[in-house]
């Protein structure tokens, strides 16, 4: 079980892979869309990259309510739980 | 009167250079971009073909690595090469709305498609990436480059096999002439150098097998030929009509004079063994260009190295040119990056600018015992062209019978 920093350290990391923003740029209070400017199908590829990094099942009717970063990874830390 | 449409920006990427003055440096001085595979898929699947033309260069010199993560590697080669062709242009200032692409390939996004099956049967469906469908979609080359260049008068996908990159020049000279464009950026890429390609290829008895030698392995109209061998790049040319080349003062290569596309509808592979298919598109090119036989003196032939290829073309070439024939030199540049299937036609067309261009006829390697049956004028040491008004054709034929053939004349 990671903490809430390992799982946004790790998040950054994919979004970097996906994206070429910088890890810095992926903060808790960033919407992917507004401010990280991720479209519909990066969004689904750092998803399913996501659920294999952690472990866990993001379904994709969940996925429309994980607005910012800090959504996203308190939904991961609470499926890890 | 058709509007004049003129040759303004070249760009490639291939087996024997990664940009256009690579390349052509390359093509008068003869050399090999053939070589043995070093993947670990050739043995694992025991191939019967061990060798092939990779591109000299890898995609992400040009292309960072996020675009690249986007993009099948057909695209990412049509994208190099279309940069530079633009590049090579100059061109400051575009009604995008009258920018148009046309981009072929043959095979589309291979890898993409058979990378997605592994990862399905492996993984299962939530692995297959959501990017899987747009990056080996056929259009794919075209769309990339009509988005990278903001292209909105249309991005056009001809496919017809090994004539699709030809076929896509054919197709920006009825775009500007049509009226329906000013600009057009055409091209063609192809990326195919995957185990299941190989295989089906090798089946068919299509491919040369010398595996112990691969440099020497692409021999067109030498007795010794045994198959074509695997290539992979793209070509790009800026098309453009030539009030708006002159206006804006640009640098022109050439005159695209005439095109034109035929079908053997003879057999789905084999050529029609008179050449007809192939005489009539030749006929019909030089007819749309007001070429007459005497003004033409260089052919880029299609030239393949397969024992049965290499000859309907020397037929309808005869067909078409007669007695002037013996005054073309005859260039297969197929020797030397192998054959790179749907972007054959545009880098072959790209070097047939060129040739124009610099007056000079790129070299045909591996020639050793011309077969008597085909007597052409081969030009194996770069030759010279003569001054004047010339012009040169450049041929492309594909499985399904296509032949496509565009006539270039110097300016």
């Amino acid at each position: 079980m990671a903490s809430n920093e390992e799982i946004l350290a790790g998040l950054a990391e994919i979004v970097n892979e996906e994206t070429g923003l910088a890890t810095e740029a992926v903060e808790m209070d960033k919407s992917f869309t507004e401010d990280l400017d991720i479209d519909s199908i990066s969004m689904m590829t750092i998803v399913v990259n996501a659920e294999e990094k952690f472990g866990v099942r993001i379904p994709d009717e969940e996925v429309k309510n994980l607005k910012t970063v800090g959504d996203a990874v308190s939904f991961i830390a609470s499926a890890q739980a | 009167m058709a509007r004049k449409v003129v040759i303004t920006g070249l760009g490639a990427t291939t087996p024997i250079g990664g940009d256009v003055p690579t390349m052509w440096k390359n093509a008068l001085k003869g050399v090999s971009g053939a070589h043995t595979l070093e993947d670990d898929w050739v043995a694992k699947y025991e191939l019967p073909v061990h060798f092939a033309a990779r591109a000299s260069n890898p995609a992400t010199e040009v292309l960072s690595r996020v675009e690249a993560k986007r993009m099948d590697p057909s695209t990412q080669f049509a994208v190099v090469a279309s940069r530079e062709a633009w590049a090579d242009a100059g061109i400051t200032e575009i009604d995008h709305d009258r920018l148009a692409v046309a981009f072929a390939t043959g095979i589309g996004g291979v890898w993409t498609l058979l990378d997605a099956w592994d990862t399905l049967r492996e993984k299962g469906p939530r692995r297959v990436l959501p990017m899987t469908v747009p990056m080996l979609m056929p259009n794919g080359p075209a769309a990339a480059v009509s988005l990278d260049l903001g292209a909105r008068a249309g991005a056009h996908t001809p496919v017809s096999a090994c004539a699709s990159g030809t076929e896509a020049v054919h197709m920006g000279l009825d775009l500007i002439r049509s009226g329906k464009a000013d600009v057009v950026v055409c091209g063609g890429a192809e990326a195919a150098i995957h185990p299941m390609p190989i295989a089906a290829f090798a089946s068919m008895q299509a491919l040369s097998r010398r595996n112990d030698d691969p440099e020497h392995a692409s021999r067109p109209y030498d007795l010794g030929r045994d198959g074509f061998v695997m290539g992979e790049g793209a070509g790009a040319l800026v098309l453009e009509a030539e009030e708006h080349a002159l206006a804006r003062g640009a640098r022109i290569y050439a005159e695209l004079a005439g095109t034109s596309v035929t079908a053997d509808a003879y057999h789905i592979t084999a050529p029609d063994p008179e050449g007809l298919g192939a005489t009539r598109a030749l006929k019909a090119a030089m007819f749309d260009g007001r070429i007459q036989p005497e003004d033409v003196v260089h052919v880029n032939a299609h030239a393949t190295s397969t024992p049965v290829g290499d000859k309907p073309e020397y037929a309808a070439l005869k067909a078409a040119l007669g007695k002037q024939l013996d005054s073309v030199a005859v260039s297969a540049t197929k020797s030397q990056m192998g054959h790179l299937l749907g972007a054959s036609g545009a880098v072959e067309a790209v070097l047939t600018v060129m040739a124009i261009y610099d007056r000079k006829a790129p070299v045909t390697i591996n020639l050793e015992n011309q077969d008597p049956e085909i007597p052409l004028d081969v030009v194996t040491s770069a030759r010279e062209l003569p001054s004047g008004s010339i012009a040169a054709l450049s041929n492309s034929f594909g499985f399904g019978g296509h032949n496509a053939v565009i006539a270039v004349r110097s300016i």
